[in-house]
């Protein structure tokens, strides 16, 4: 079945008058009015200003908590915006290039459940790299819809999933034309990025629709000399995590749709599992951010990216340690790389990356972004600075001094093909039981298995269960990596399908 | 006309010295710079509105952080100072022939050229031809060293502020491996009398405990800080602070002090009894 590609008949008046005014932020500019007026509130939320919870009121400042409150006229409503909430997001539209943008409070979870949900039903194929995020899965779980996995090829000496080649996604096209969509990560956790033009190109020429989860990718939207951006590549969906490079509370994030993309449509997928309290600090946070991004995004990632390339340079001369950076660029599985993302190899030294995470927060009091097998993330953005960096290189020169030792031990990590054997749902559903861990061996997954963060499974429902999957958790468990998604929290047992 | 520069030692205790004239106001890169002309501790430097440095009371500090370690080392050829932008620690570090370098590692520039011109008797000093002065970021300018220095001097702000790296246990860590094999850094430790400042005390003391063999606190008095008692850490990877004490060959040299002695040198490691038990803690 091949997918209908929706005329987008909503007009933003915005396209006949003057260019929007990105110094504007209507949601924040309506809770101002709204403060002023005073208003004796007769709704929820029952705190009432902060007035009915002291505690909480001194705990978060009553700044906070006053515009902490519910739909109403003068500020709009999530589920059906006409107002200023409307404003705010044909600003959002505009500042990313997309023709509509969608304010999300769920969280970038919500955002990439909705483009997948949008675009894709029971039954249907879509073709997507296996290093995806849980929430992607999820989603499938959700919609009924099949996985078509790309390989991703593998850095084997970092021990990292690469971007998804221009040959194995023409390859997913040609064996599965009845596909409706590819979704492609730009960038990975890890910063890499695939050919999204080249992916978009053949997805469109195939009558597919071509997807991105953007989690990662905020800045390409506002940086100089980035990565190519999904809306730029000309994606039709893009799910964006404001609140991660871009600033704005957690939990808010945008999603993104191109000129092939009905909104209402997208609309009504988003009504049927987001909330219809939207939140007003989430809400003008992702307003403010945005309109900060828009007015000094350029000048700010250029900062960061100016960071993140000195403590590359730093780290590496420490010795032991391999900060990586544009130089893995090979034109196809790394077309590009986020330069921002601090990503640094640390088995050389000896330890694991989950080790080193562990060590950087217990003895130094420095928390990064997450630690796996081999590397560690630290996450740079808006907020950082120069003083803190370099606290962080001095604790990894301190580390490597006081813990360097032989590395052969180590094991490296690598991309373990999977088997699916049912849907997604139809795994996640069907009847199942719970067996030891070490006597699942051959059996069909019915839950995730992953390190989080990333979050990135290792077995998803559906799956076959393998040996070296099996080995694979053990040491994961053994370093120290904090393991998700089983019903059992120890992970000890395992749900199969009976 | 009144007029008073208030600077909060606690959240609840407040300490006012009256002032003739403001003589500098700057705001740099990273912090607020004043200097007031004062009737009765003659100029103050004031960093982000904490007093740094009077005129009145400056050599306790300055005496006390320079001669213990001074005194007990035997041989202290280079030294590293980190932050003492106001000259006061170099100009007691220069009075000894003995010393061959001495690096001061500060990060803000406007600091030194603020004192060279409304303090000039602190920092007449940085202008001797061992003194080498680095602007930079001390962590980035230690974690390049390794077994370069005898002495290393810690002579920076408060743990809050442009300076909390160096409360860190990677900055001692760096400094530990900066440091020859019987090297000391002596550091300034804060107060233990207000909870805020004692629970930073406590933390700073833990860090230099878990990196050095050896590491002792030794105190003083000086008005303008607070609570008007203050704490230095004395930490070394040979060199015990009393048992390897050279009183003798210090007397010696005849330096002229004005709060340091010889015998004040073993008192100022006896401690009251609420800060033993403080520091045992952590230890």
């Amino acid at each position: 079945m091949q997918p209908v590609f929706f005329v987008c008949e909503v007009k933003t008046n915005m396209k006949n008058i003057t260019k929007p005014d990105q110094s504007r932020a209507p949601i924040y500019e309506a809770l101002q009015t709204f403060r002023h007026m005073r208003v004796v509130p007769f709704d929820v939320p029952g705190h009432k200003h902060g007035r009915g919870n002291p505690e909480l009121t001194a705990f978060l400042g009553e700044q906070c908590v006053s515009i902490d409150v519910n739909s109403m006229k003068p500020l709009d409503n999530l589920c059906h915006p006409v107002s200023v909430i409307h404003e705010a997001e044909l600003l959002a539209a505009d500042a990313f290039g997309a023709s509509h943008a969608f304010l999300m409070v769920g969280g970038t979870t919500s955002a990439v459940q909705s483009m997948v949900l949008s675009v894709c039903k029971r039954g249907d194929k879509i073709i997507l790299p296996r290093n995806v995020h849980r929430s992607v899965i999820n989603a499938l779980v959700l919609c009924g819809a099949n996985p078509v996995y790309v390989n991703p090829e593998v850095n084997c000496h970092l021990g990292i999933s690469l971007g998804m080649q221009r040959g194995q996604v023409a390859k997913a096209i040609s064996e599965n034309p009845d596909a409706v969509a590819v979704l492609v990560n730009n960038p990975t956790y890890y910063g890499i990025c695939s050919d999204l033009r080249a992916i978009v190109k053949m997805a469109h020429e195939a009558g597919m629709y071509c997807i991105a989860d953007e989690a990662h990718g905020t800045h390409f939207y506002f940086g100089e000399d980035m990565p190519v951006s999904a809306m730029e590549a000309g994606a039709d969906m893009a799910a964006v995590s404001m609140h991660k490079s871009g600033g704005s509370l957690t939990q808010s994030s945008l999603l993104l749709t191109g000129p092939n993309i009905n909104p209402g449509h997208v609309r009504q997928i988003i009504n049927l599992t987001q909330t219809t309290s939207g939140s007003y600090l989430l809400m003008s946070s992702l307003d403010i951010s945005r309109r900060n991004l828009a007015l000094r995004g350029k000048e700010v990632f250029a900062g960061v990216v100016d960071m993140a390339d000195y403590a590359r340079k730093e780290i590496n001369a420490v010795g032991g340690y391999y900060a990586f950076g544009s130089e893995l660029i090979n034109g196809n599985s790394v077309f590009d790389f986020d330069p921002t993302k601090l990503s640094v190899h640390t088995r050389d030294i000896g330890l694991a990356g989950i080790e080193v995470y562990d060590i950087l927060r217990d003895e130094y009091d420095i928390q990064i972004e997450f630690g796996d097998i081999g590397n560690i993330l630290a996450y740079l953005s808006i907020g950082d600075r120069m003083s803190d960096l370099e606290r962080l290189v001095s604790a990894l020169a301190e580390i490597r001094r006081r813990y360097q030792t032989d590395s052969s031990g180590l094991l490296s990590q690598e991309y373990i093909s999977p088997e699916v054997v049912t849907s997604p749902q139809e795994a996640f559903y069907s009847g199942k039981r719970s067996i030891p861990l070490e006597e699942s061996i051959g059996c069909v997954c019915s839950e995730f298995v992953m390190c989080y963060p990333p979050g990135i499974p290792i077995l998803a429902p559906g799956e076959r269960i393998t040996k070296e999957i099996l080995d694979y958790i053990q040491y994961a468990k053994i370093k120290g990596c904090s393991m998700t998604g089983p019903e059992d929290p120890e992970i000890m047992n395992i749900n199969v399908l009976e | 006309m009144e007029l008073w520069f208030s600077e909060f030692h606690a959240p609840d205790v407040k300490h006012s010295i009256r002032v003739n004239r403001h003589l500098y106001s700057h705001k740099s890169d990273y912090q607020q710079i004043d200097i007031f002309d004062t009737p009765e501790f003659g100029r103050v430097l004031a960093l982000d509105g904490n007093v740094m440095l009077t005129e009145r009371d400056e050599f306790i500090y300055d005496e006390m952080i320079t001669h213990v370690p001074m005194a007990v080392h035997p041989h202290v050829k280079d030294v590293l100072v980190i932050g003492a932008g106001d000259g006061g620690v170099v100009k007691e570090l220069t009075r000894y022939d003995c010393i061959e370098k001495i690096d001061l590692v500060e990060m803000d520039v406007q600091v030194i050229e603020a004192c060279r011109t409304y303090l000039p008797e602190n920092a007449c000093r940085l202008d001797d031809p061992r003194v080498h002065i680095f602007f930079d970021n001390a962590l980035r300018f230690i974690r390049r060293c390794t077994s370069e220095y005898d002495l290393i001097i810690v002579d920076s702000m408060d743990p809050f502020g442009p300076s909390e790296g160096y409360f860190t246990r990677e900055f001692y860590g760096i400094c530990f491996n900066a440091l020859r094999e019987d090297g000391i850094m002596v550091n300034q430790q804060g107060s233990p009398f207000y909870k805020h400042d004692a629970d930073e005390m406590k933390r700073c003391h833990k860090r230099i405990v878990s990196t050095f063999p050896i590491s002792r606190v030794y105190q003083a008095h000086i008005p303008t800080y607070a609570a008007g008692y203050w704490l230095f850490g004395f930490a070394s990877k040979k060199y015990h602070p009393i048992d390897d004490f050279n009183a003798a060959g210090w007397k010696q040299l005849n330096l002229n002090t004005e709060y340091y002695t010889t015998r004040l040198h073993i008192g100022a490691f006896y401690l009251p009894a609420f800060l033993e038990k403080m520091l045992k803690e952590v230890e």
